[in-house]
């Protein structure tokens, strides 16, 4: 026995100096990790982005810079748009059931107009930017590609309208960004008029 | 007798007085040499694959000196990185040679350390009482992997741009949390300047104190137990009348001694790499990466480092995205578990059974061929060929405590033997 030392009450002490100061170490780590978020600079750079598309061919397609993102601009033409239906065997989400699209873009061609794909080209499984391969039935791409996109990282495809391929590493269809029309020719890509 | 004893024993032929006897009466030095270097008795049968430890030692050393000296010249800006690494190599004096050596450092570290670690698995020096030494040795080499992951980035080139985006977009495979967590690594919506300044923090301050510690930790629990050697055995069962195991020598001389030689051989390797092939075919340093980085456009072939390699291969095998994360995650969560898989009576491979030999074999096998396809682009031969070794490393780990039971091993001998 210790002379008249109650340990009883020593053990509580301790114990709650030990979970005071845990409460205080777990405060104090708030602002630290906090700080790792997306700075108020970084989120004020966000801005939406114009893209002229009154001098776009047919078949051709525009990159613009969005948030540091890569967003392509793709005109597709009458036989590519035919060639999307015979994609949708070989789709995973050909409805476009996954929000990876604002609503008005959650159609069969994923766009506000039928011919003009805009999506960012970053691909959903790690973020590569995937290569336009357009030209159908290309020897490494197998006798059946419709033309699309390819992810030389992982291997992911994409067909023409950003469905993502079965049994391939990315999961879901390319995301289209949020976008208006501000007039007959001119995207704005970053805003759009829906209701959030 | 004890304690006191020692002090006395190391002390003797040293006075009290002057400037080293007033320095010995406030800090244990005498004690800290005797119980780590003079007076630590490790196996007399150490063979050549005992000089890595001491090798990697000597890398990090390299790596934190050059390291020191490059951020003096390097700028952590997304606008300057770039432009600096080839001030760096241009215009400051010798700071092609200093680069170099921490860029070719770098992969000899990982190359020492990789064949340290095949040599805890030839002698099987991860089993009891060992565990603690492999747990803290795995947690270096994490660490280190971590290390040379935020250091890729800081160059600022193709590579280094499109390298941290995919490793970073793992991280956005857990579910729910995932996108968040990825924002909140980067800082940013993308892969951008707050990123490239925060990752150097961490590589210049942060994941070198960890490292030091870990190294610490590695070596205390190491002369806590004791090395293991060649035959496995306990050399601590027979120790003679003063104390010392009978087939141990002092650390300091004899073991230094062969260390030395190691340690030339291995500088003049070095020195050949950094003189003569420094980017090493590319496989150094990587030709993408004398582009600066640029957001919009993925290089055509992307592939880590080969040190990175077979574990990129394990990711790019398991066509999910987060079954192929929790595999390549898996592939190395495996290696900590190695002391309680193997059920093996025997540690030395000298007195493992053929089991073992075919399922070491198979692994190391494994382990160079993900690597050699981690390198390869993505076709659909190399997708099956990466499958079927990936299931191959993993059976390696998860039949282990069914083959390394069943196998016939032989018995160990009592004391060391001497098999050149």
């Amino acid at each position: 026995m210790s002379d008249g030392v109650d340990l009883g009450r020593r053990r509580f002490l301790g114990a709650a100096t030990g979970v005071t100061s845990a409460v205080g170490v777990a405060f104090v780590a708030v602002p630290f990790l906090a700080s790792w978020k997306p700075s108020a600079r970084a989120q004020a750079l966000g801005a939406p982005v114009e893209v002229d598309i009154g001098k776009l061919e047919d078949g051709a397609m525009l990159r613009v810079e969005w948030r540091g993102k890569p967003v392509w601009v793709l005109k597709r033409t009458p036989e590519m748009i035919e060639r999307l239906a015979a994609a949708d065997e070989m789709v995973r989400d050909p409805n476009s059931v996954e929000p990876q699209q604002p609503g008005y873009a959650a159609n069969q061609h994923r766009s506000i107009r039928p011919e003009v794909l805009v999506v960012i080209g970053s691909c959903t499984h790690l973020g590569c930017s995937p290569m336009a391969r357009f030209e159908p039935g290309t020897p490494d791409l197998g006798a059946d590609w419709p033309g699309g996109f390819f992810c030389a990282c992982h291997g992911s495809k994409f067909d023409l309208a950003g469905r993502v391929w079965r049994g391939v590493p990315a999961p879901l269809n390319l995301v289209v960004p949020p976008h208006q029309y501000i007039n007959e020719s001119t995207i704005l890509v970053g805003v759009d008029t829906e209701a959030a | 007798m004890g304690a006191s004893a020692d002090k006395n024993a190391t002390g003797v032929g040293r006075g009290e007085g002057g400037l080293s006897g007033w320095f010995r009466k406030r800090f244990p030095w005498d004690q800290l040499m005797e119980d780590h270097v003079t007076g630590y008795y490790a196996p007399k049968n150490f063979n050549w694959f005992y000089v890595f430890g001491s090798l990697a030692l000597l890398a990090l050393v390299i790596q934190i000196v050059t390291g020191i000296f490059l951020t003096m010249s390097y700028k952590p800006s997304a606008a300057e990185a770039f432009n600096s690494v080839e001030y760096i190599m241009r215009d400051v004096e010798w700071g092609w040679l200093i680069r170099y050596m921490h860029s070719t450092g770098a992969s000899l570290f990982f190359a020492v350390v990789y064949i340290h670690m095949f040599r805890a698995l030839l002698y099987g020096s991860y089993q009891k009482p060992r565990e603690l030494i492999w747990i803290f040795g795995m947690l270096i080499y994490l660490c280190m992997s971590a290390e040379a992951f935020f250091g890729y980035l800081l160059p600022w080139g193709q590579m280094s741009y499109w390298g941290a985006q995919v490793i970073v977009s793992l991280f956005g495979a857990l579910p729910v949390i995932g996108e968040p967590l990825v924002e909140w690594i980067r800082g940013d919506y993308f892969i951008s300047d707050v990123t490239l300044n925060r990752f150097f923090a961490l590589h210049v301050i942060a994941l070198p104190l960890v490292l030091v510690g870990l190294v610490v930790a590695h070596i205390l629990a190491l002369h806590e137990v004791g090395s293991n050697n060649p035959d496995g055995v306990e050399i601590k069962k027979h120790k003679g009348p003063d104390g010392r195991p009978l087939d141990g020598i002092p650390f300091h001389p004899y073991h230094t001694a062969k260390d030395v030689p190691a340690w030339v051989i291995f500088a003049m390797v070095f020195a050949l790499i950094v003189f003569f092939a420094p980017e090493m075919g590319g496989f150094f340093l990587e030709y993408a990466n004398f582009e600066p980085a640029n957001p919009l456009k993925t290089p055509d072939h992307i592939a880590p480092v080969w040190y990175f390699t077979p574990f990129y291969a394990i990711l790019r095998a398991v066509p999910d995205k987060l079954g192929g994360v929790l595999a390549m995650g898996a592939a190395m969560f495996a290696l900590f578990l190695l002391p309680w898989l193997d059920r093996s009576p025997v540690r030395s491979i000298r007195y493992k059974g053929p089991l073992f030999k075919i399922a070491l074999t198979v692994f190391v096998v494994s382990f160079v061929m993900l690597g050699w396809l981690g390198l390869q682009p993505a076709t659909t031969t190399y997708t099956i060929l990466a499958r079927v070794f990936s299931v191959l490393y993993f059976a390696f780990f998860l039949l282990m405590p069914i083959y390394s039971k069943l196998d016939k091993t032989k018995t160990p001998p009592d004391r060391i033997t001497y098999h050149g």
